[in-house]
């Protein structure tokens, strides 16, 4: 007698092949997706969004293109996931990452099929993994003792982020300006204090770094518009009506003469208040809410520079550029420390009017402009940008470096090769199989950019059974070149944590084999 | 019938609308039953052993779990059936219970309803197999303390202790770095284990996760973790020789729970009340500066005033802690929670040697680390990983392996893993089914039977000849008369469990066969299964 329904209606069960096959084909198809996008010449993507306005995204990033994917399939599930920590954790190489994972879960249907058993290609993957990593170790370069070579380092492994996205074309010139940026941070990942300005309109080449804060806000009527020795306050305090915060307190009068005493009070209250904060000194201050009209008259009397409503962000930044502290309270103005910058001016980019504080005491944060065409190329040179900052933030902490343009996969290929060979049992298969997803990495690249993978794969492979090859692919000839020479360096992190994470995700989808989707949570149908 | 009469003939209705219910009696209905249960073992027979596979689901809202935890498989699956969800109520009541071996339970659980199918179609009656079950168990128990060994260990000597959490982890996608993962566990337990009282609070050890890293990352903070930051960007983010108060009420005015109105009439009563409100905030933070607290931890959140004030005094501040981690936070520092200002002294601020903010990755995770703390009895596993859903596994699998620590601490007898413990139980308990007169005797057969299915669910999860293997063992165990003799899942050689240090806790293997016993029991004496039918 058949089982009864196990499970509820539209719950799908999947078991031991049909199972695997569609983790496989989830999982190939979305490194499918995302595999065009690999690499110097690799293409873009447009995202339309199906909220309303139907947002266009254009973009070349590989975690902002799966974050923005509805998947059904669960195996795919967890490429988008391994794609969104990488982007957290280094920043770039999540195109990569996905691609890896596919790989190797494509190499690994074919073991499938060949009846070997998954556990026994997990154990043969871990082995080739362990070993690749010691490869990549033995090869890595580290600078660190040299400034000056650790700087060429960071500005190589800048223009080699970039050159796979839209700033490919100034990348020189970003590069520059990402690694002037980090090396501020004075080996800090806090990211947050390199703050990114996007402005539409001319080109891309016209953005500029700049030492000092900029704020996008305009300054009040009336108030002085460059102030030199700025001295300023930074608050988080209400300057639109100071509410009495004692719980259940209300005003109730009985004739129209006390409200207007009380609303005097009110006004006396607001007044003593910027005296306050008038007492501490300062020419400028600036707040993170809303500055009403009357406290800004007030200021503007006293000839005060008031800026209101700046964000948390910029509220922070700015205590954070000008060295003073946020204060909310205004009884002890000895004791506060205010900020100071050297000059304060209202700029113009393009259109707007922005407030620029320069000469600050801390030197750490800056500000970036972007400038560009269009919000998409805006939108997408920041992103680019992003990931340019963030390999070069980690890559201060972690100094290690290995050249790029598929040399890494070539080195790891040789020395996984040679474990196979060393390797008794169906294991071996396994890792020659990891081998062979390594380089569809660099054939990736290739075929991208148009070239004949196969050649430049085959001549790259015997180059490197050289001691000491340095060879890599060169995308812009199309030949097989030396990557010192053409300078193009990768960070170590970035490539171990691709290296990794692709594995283990590997490794975990290849380990199921049931799937079991539970009937969706049913809506309510508000049509 | 579910027509009765009354005494002039008439029929009247004892279940109402019965058109609209199935129903099912007798042998179908137990078939019906047997076969539900069975569907459930077979989903997770794959996932026994450490060569078991994973399986995948996906909730209602699409999120993706991976996992090889029978517990967590079952909970997830979201069964309709009435049997089904027995299994899953036994699953997990071995998880409640033990926190391990809940995928053999079902396994042993499905193998008992298989045989017991097999009895009910020669014609024995399902409460002469529930009895010969009950008594069968018996043997097989009593059978676990003969075989079981004890082990000493103390706080020096772990080895034996991480070796059996090694067991547990070895099913787990975890198994890489099983070494490393069972060290923690079991450091871990040691720590917060009352050894005299033989007891572990699990509470007091908090397993925390975050993307990002390898798994080999993972380490054991002596100390507490909290996913929060500093509640004004410019507080000092390192505290040494921290001195907290950890306090429930927060920076703001009070908020009586009577009802009450303030009225404000004139202009007077507007000023003194605007003094007051600044006093408040004044005092509130002087009283945490008298006492000496150098670090606030604050269940509630902070008014704008209130935080420039502490940030001004130099008093870093952390708000909105959950009441748990302030609990654990409490007792590792040794303070106490103090719910209002005026009742904060010196007595009852906490203690850490170092209380730290790190931040994580590109992003803007920041935790918060409270170590060296003056009672070291919380101590926080910290889990990184490649994705989230490793994660999450690895936590299931961090917990699994605390609970056979705490198993162990509670009673240190163990049994020789792999199968072993099945196999020479299923020996002991056929021999003893000869001596039972009466139908009995069959269901205990049965029974014997039943305890080879985990044996052969191993060999068959490890690419081997699931009767061959099992035979050879068998004989093996009898012939050596060695009951450490089981399954040789990772190929390394020998059969003997002892050489290979794989071992379980008696505790949870008894546990096992007995709630298993249990719910096939259940089972099998339900004769009448009666379901609103569908629409």
């Amino acid at each position: 007698m058949a089982a009864e329904n196990l499970f509820k209606d539209e719950a799908i069960e999947e078991k031991g092949e049909r199972a695997r096959m569609a983790s496989f084909i989830g999982a190939m198809a979305i490194a499918d997706l995302v595999k065009t996008t690999l690499g110097p010449k690799g293409m873009d993507k447009i995202l339309q969004s199906t909220g309303r306005g139907h947002s266009v995204t254009v973009t070349n990033d590989g975690a902002t293109i799966l974050k923005s994917l509805h998947i059904d399939n669960a195996a795919a599930k967890v490429l988008v996931d391994i794609s969104k920590v990488q982007d957290d954790e280094v920043g770039d190489g999540t195109t990569s990452v996905v691609v890896l994972a596919g790989e190797l879960l494509r190499e690994a249907e074919k073991l499938v099929a060949a009846k070997i058993h998954p556990m026994t290609i997990i154990s043969g993957y871990r082995m080739a993994a362990e070993c690749a990593r010691n490869a990549l170790l033995q090869k890595v370069i580290d600078n660190k003792e040299d400034a000056e070579k650790f700087k060429s380092d960071l500005m190589k492994i800048a223009m080699t982020t970039l050159s796979s996205k839209i700033l490919s074309q100034d990348k020189e010139h970003f590069a520059k300006l990402a690694v002037e940026a980090v090396m501020r941070l004075k080996g800090s990942t806090n990211l947050d204090s390199i703050q990114i300005i996007k402005k539409a309109g001319g080109s891309l080449k016209d953005s500029f770094l700049d030492e000092g804060f900029i704020l996008d806000k305009k300054i009040g009527i009336g108030q002085p518009k460059r102030i030199e020795n700025a001295k300023i306050l930074v608050a988080n305090t209400a300057m639109d009506t100071d509410k009495v915060k004692i719980y259940g307190a209300r005003v109730r009068v009985d004739s129209m003469s006390k409200v207007a005493q009380i609303e005097g009070a009110e006004k006396e209250k607001m007044r003593e208040k910027v005296q306050k904060i008038i007492g501490h000194g300062i020419n400028c201050f600036i707040n993170r809410q809303l500055i009403y009209n009357f406290p800004e008259e007030l200021f503007a009397d006293a000839g005060i520079l008031a800026i209101e409503h700046a964000d948390f962000e910029g509220i922070e930044r700015l205590a954070l550029v000008t060295g003073g502290e946020i204060a909310s309270t205004f009884d002890n103005p000895e004791t506060v420390k205010l900020g100071h910058c050297k000059l304060i001016e209202e700029i113009m980019i393009g259109e707007d009017k922005l407030i620029h504080f320069s000469g600050v005491e801390m030197g750490q944060a800056c500000t970036i402009v972007l400038r560009g065409a269009s919000f998409h190329v805006l939108d997408e040179a920041e992103r680019s940008l992003h990931d340019a900052l963030c390999v070069l933030s980690q890559t201060v902490i972690d100094s290690r470096v290995l050249f790029g343009g598929g040399w890494p996969e070539m080195v790891m290929t040789k020395e996984v090769d040679e474990l196979a060979r060393r390797t008794p049992g169906k294991k071996s298969h396994a890792i020659e199989a990891f081998s062979r997803a390594l380089q569809a990495i660099p054939t990736i690249i290739a075929d991208n950019a148009g070239l004949d993978s196969a050649e430049l794969i085959s001549q790259l492979r015997a180059d490197h059974h050289k001691e000491g090859s340095r060879a890599g692919i060169d995308v812009i000839t199309g030949s097989v070149g030396d990557m010192a020479e053409l300078g193009i360096s990768e960070s170590f992190k970035v490539k171990q944590a691709i290296l990794l994470s692709a594995t283990e995700a590997a490794e975990m989808i290849l380990r199921v084999d049931e799937i079991i989707t539970c009937a969706p949570r049913k809506r309510e149908d508000r049509m | 019938m579910a027509l009765a009469f009354d005494e002039f003939g008439r029929p009247f209705i004892i279940i109402k609308e019965q058109e609209q219910k199935t129903r099912l009696r007798g042998l179908d209905a137990q078939k019906s039953n047997i076969s539900a249960g069975k569907a459930v073992a077979r989903i997770l027979r794959t996932s026994l052993g450490p060569k078991g596979m994973d399986k995948m689901l996906q909730s209602p809202d699409g999120d993706v779990t991976i996992t090889n935890d029978g517990a967590t498989i079952l909970e997830q699956m979201d069964v309709d059936n009435q049997i089904a969800k027995l299994m899953v109520e036994l699953s997990r009541s071995q998880d409640y219970e033990i926190g391990d071996g809940t995928t053999g339970v079902v396994v042993m659980a499905g193998a008992l309803l298989d045989q017991a199918e097999k009895l009910l179609e020669r014609g024995i009656h399902p409460i002469r197999v529930a009895e010969g079950y009950e008594m069968a168990s018996r043997i097989a128990v009593d059978h676990l303390e003969c075989i079981a060994n004890k082990f000493e260990f103390g706080a020096a000597d772990i080895e034996p202790l991480v070796q059996t959490c090694m067991t547990t982890l070895s099913s787990k996608i975890v198994n890489r770095c099983k070494r490393s993962l069972a060290e923690i566990a079991v450091k871990a337990v040691l720590a917060v284990a009352d050894l005299e009282r033989k007891d572990v609070n699990l509470d007091l050890i908090k397993v925390e996760g975050k993307v990002g890293g390898k798994l080999e990352d993972t380490e054991l903070i002596y100390g507490i973790i909290v996913e929060k930051d500093m509640s004004h960007p410019q507080m000092p983010k390192q505290i040494e020789d921290a001195k907290i108060a950890i306090l429930t009420c927060p920076f703001e005015p009070p908020k009586p729970k009577t009802k009450h109105k303030v009225d404000i009439d004139t202009v007077e009563k507007f000023q003194t009340l605007r003094l007051q409100e600044q006093k408040y905030f004044d005092d509130m933070v002087q009283k945490c500066k008298d006492v000496g607290a150098t670090l606030v931890i604050c269940q509630w959140g902070f008014d704008d005033e209130a935080n420039h004030l502490l940030m001004h005094r130099n008093l870093p501040a952390v708000r909105w802690v959950g009441g748990v981690e302030l609990e654990l936070i409490a007792i590792a520092t040794g303070g106490r929670i103090v719910p209002r200002f005026q009742e904060l002294t010196p007595e009852k601020l906490g203690k850490a040697g170092l209380v730290r903010e790190k931040s994580f990755g590109t992003t803007k995770d920041r935790m918060i680390y409270i170590e060296h703390c003056a009672n070291s009895r919380a101590v926080t596993i910290f889990i990184r990983g490649g994705n989230k859903m490793m994660i999450e596994e690895t936590k299931r699998s961090i917990h699994d392996a605390l609970c056979v620590a705490r198993n162990l601490i509670h009673n240190n007898s163990i049994v020789y893993g792999g199968g072993s413990a099945e196999i020479s139980c299923s020996i002991a308990v056929e021999a003893a089914a000869d001596k039972y007169p009466g139908v009995e005797q069959y269901a205990i057969r049965a029974f014997a039977d039943a305890l080879d299915a985990i044996p052969m669910a191993l060999a068959e999860n490890s690419g081997l000849q699931p009767i061959e293997t099992l035979s050879a063992v068998k004989a093996q165990q009898i012939k050596e008369n060695n009951t450490c003799c089981g399954i040789d899942c990772n190929d390394v050689g020998t059969n003997d469990m002892r050489e290979q240090d794989v071992f379980e806790t008696l505790i949870g293997k008894k546990q096992q066969i007995l709630l298993a016993t249990q719910v096939v029991k259940m089972i099998l004496k339900i004769d009448d299964v009666i379901s609103p039918s569908n629409y």
